[in-house]
């Protein structure tokens, strides 16, 4: 075994790779979060469609983006081995009583089951919006802005096969910029119709909150970084940021668009 | 010493590692609360040998709280409820009359059951072999002074020397994860000058025996800080990742 893998096998090793991995799917949030939010742009969805398409055909996103399904791939199955393991550390006889309270946060010790959740999430999640986009049909919506009067009028595409999945160009007569693009908005508005769907990604993003406030500062202990200077600053990340400001955000997506259809 | 604490005790019975064992109720009476619990044991175990039967077996040495032997899992957590004490330093008042107290061994699958409620702990003297010592040639006393070591780097070798090896960390930690121990054993020595020439070895040594034993992985929960008698704490185990990757990442070993 050469050192590489002999380190990256080791018990620090995998910490390594959950605490690496870990934080860069934390970076991808914020991406995430800043992003979709665009949606609650009042403008029928055409900035958050947009940037839809920059985001699945630029290359250097698409390039980070092979790479976050990698890590999130890394990071769910070396957690389920490394839960799988610890488990097995214990021993065949369990403990008749434990009193796991009285020295550790429940986050802590129930990083599987949250993660699992996630991992069910992330599945859902994007059978609902990714698998479509790419794979399945969806329709396109054609926004016309008047460049005399800054004013865009929004009306669903019918017309000849579009390829790809945005056109844009300009009616000289009339001044105006047309751009005909797939409606992932109209996905949003129709999936968060479903009052189930809704209450799973509400209960996933506590999931992500939960999962956060412990897996964030956890992995910056597994990197070494446990200091007096520091440790305030990881804290509010961890649980201002992560644990509270970020659910609170994706949350509003599925809430606000479920109270809106009724 | 003679009271009046009535309490039943439910004590993990194994006759040896091939058998398996169970949770045998046993009433004991005229505890006093000034009792430590091993001394508790010391009764329910005079009167079992009175009654001919098998007495309870449990680790323990010193009852002072500084030499690791004793171990038992209280009531769901390790040496009792009480922070910072050995089992022999847990007092009876530390509990209510008529309790009911489950008593269990450590349980690890690196920590073998020997019998009831000890447990082989080999597996940190294997460890403590694989690289917990400083190879030098003490010669004669020195003069005092002559190794300047500031009083922070000081204090924190102290800190982390202060673990007497009894495994509550490994107990208590829902992985069964050595790591605190580990990393008392790795902080105490590369925070002194004496422990610098094998420093990278002996995290890298240390840490691939500890793996081999069957220890789990640290998920940095802080049950084992939280538990541990001595109150070591987990800056030690950050300690011990930096000194591990950095050992990985830098030693000539290959």
């Amino acid at each position: 075994m050469s050192w590489i893998t002999q380190t990256l096998t080791s018990s620090i090793g995998k910490k390594l790779v959950m605490a690496l991995s870990g934080l860069f799917l934390c970076t991808f949030l914020i991406v995430h979060l800043v992003g979709n939010l665009q949606v609650f742009n009042s403008d029928n969805g055409m900035a958050f469609n947009t940037y839809a398409v920059f985001m699945t055909t630029n290359p250097l996103i698409k390039t980070v983006s092979y790479g976050l399904y990698a890590l999130i791939l890394i990071h769910a199955f070396e957690g389920l081995y490394l839960a799988f393991q610890n488990y097995k550390a214990r021993g065949a006889q369990r403990y008749a009583v434990e009193k796991g309270s009285a020295n550790s946060s429940w986050f802590s010790r129930n990083m599987a089951v949250l993660g699992t959740v996630l991992l069910v999430f992330i599945v859902v999640h994007m059978s609902n919006f990714w698998f479509d986009y790419k794979f399945g049909y969806t329709p396109y919506t054609q926004y016309e802005t008047s460049l005399t009067t800054g004013e865009t009028t929004a009306k669903a595409y019918e017309g000849p096969e579009i390829k790809g999945k945005m056109e844009e160009f300009m009616r000289e007569e009339s001044n105006t910029r047309v751009v005909i693009v797939k409606d992932l908005y109209r996905s949003v508005v129709e999936a968060f119709k479903n009052p189930i769907l809704v209450i799973f990604y509400v209960l996933a993003m506590f999931s992500v909150s939960f999962h956060l406030v412990h897996g964030f500062k956890s992995a910056f202990q597994t990197l070494g970084i446990n200091h007096t200077k520091y440790n305030p600053i990881l804290n509010f990340l961890g649980v201002g940021v992560f644990g509270i400001l970020v659910p609170i955000g994706f949350v509003l997506m599925p809430i606000v668009f479920f109270l809106k259809s009724l | 010493m003679e009271g009046n604490m009535n309490l039943t005790l439910k004590v993990w019975r194994q006759k040896n590692s091939k058998t398996k064992g169970k949770l045998e109720t046993y009433a004991v009476s005229g505890i006093s609360e000034d009792m430590s619990f091993l001394e508790m044991f010391d009764v329910l175990n005079e009167r079992l040998i009175s009654e001919n039967k098998e007495p309870v077996a449990f680790d323990h040495d010193c009852r002072e709280g500084i030499c690791g032997m004793c171990s038992m899992y209280i009531n769901g957590e390790p040496h009792g409820p009480i922070k910072g004490v050995t089992t022999c330093q847990l007092h009876m008042r530390s509990f209510k009359d008529g309790d009911t107290i489950v008593v269990e061994p450590w349980r690890a699958q690196a920590f073998p059951i020997v019998k009831d409620l000890a447990v082989n702990r080999s597996a940190f003297d294997r460890i403590m072999s694989a690289g917990g010592y400083v190879s030098i040639n003490t010669g004669n006393a020195r003069d005092a002074n002559s190794l300047p070591i500031s009083k922070i780097a000081a204090d924190e070798a102290f800190s982390a020397a202060a673990c007497i090896g009894c495994g509550a960390c490994v107990a208590a930690c829902k992985n069964a994860s050595a790591m605190l121990f580990v990393s008392a054993k790795v902080s105490q020595l590369s925070l002194l000058p004496q422990g610098q020439p094998e420093r990278k070895m002996r995290a890298e040594r240390m840490v691939a025996q500890m793996d081999a034993e069957g220890f789990g992985a640290c998920t940095n929960t802080g049950a084992c800080s939280a538990e541990c008698p001595k109150s070591i704490s987990l800056e030690h185990i950050a300690r011990l990742n930096r000194e591990y990757l950095g050992a990985k990442l830098t030693s000539d070993a290959v």
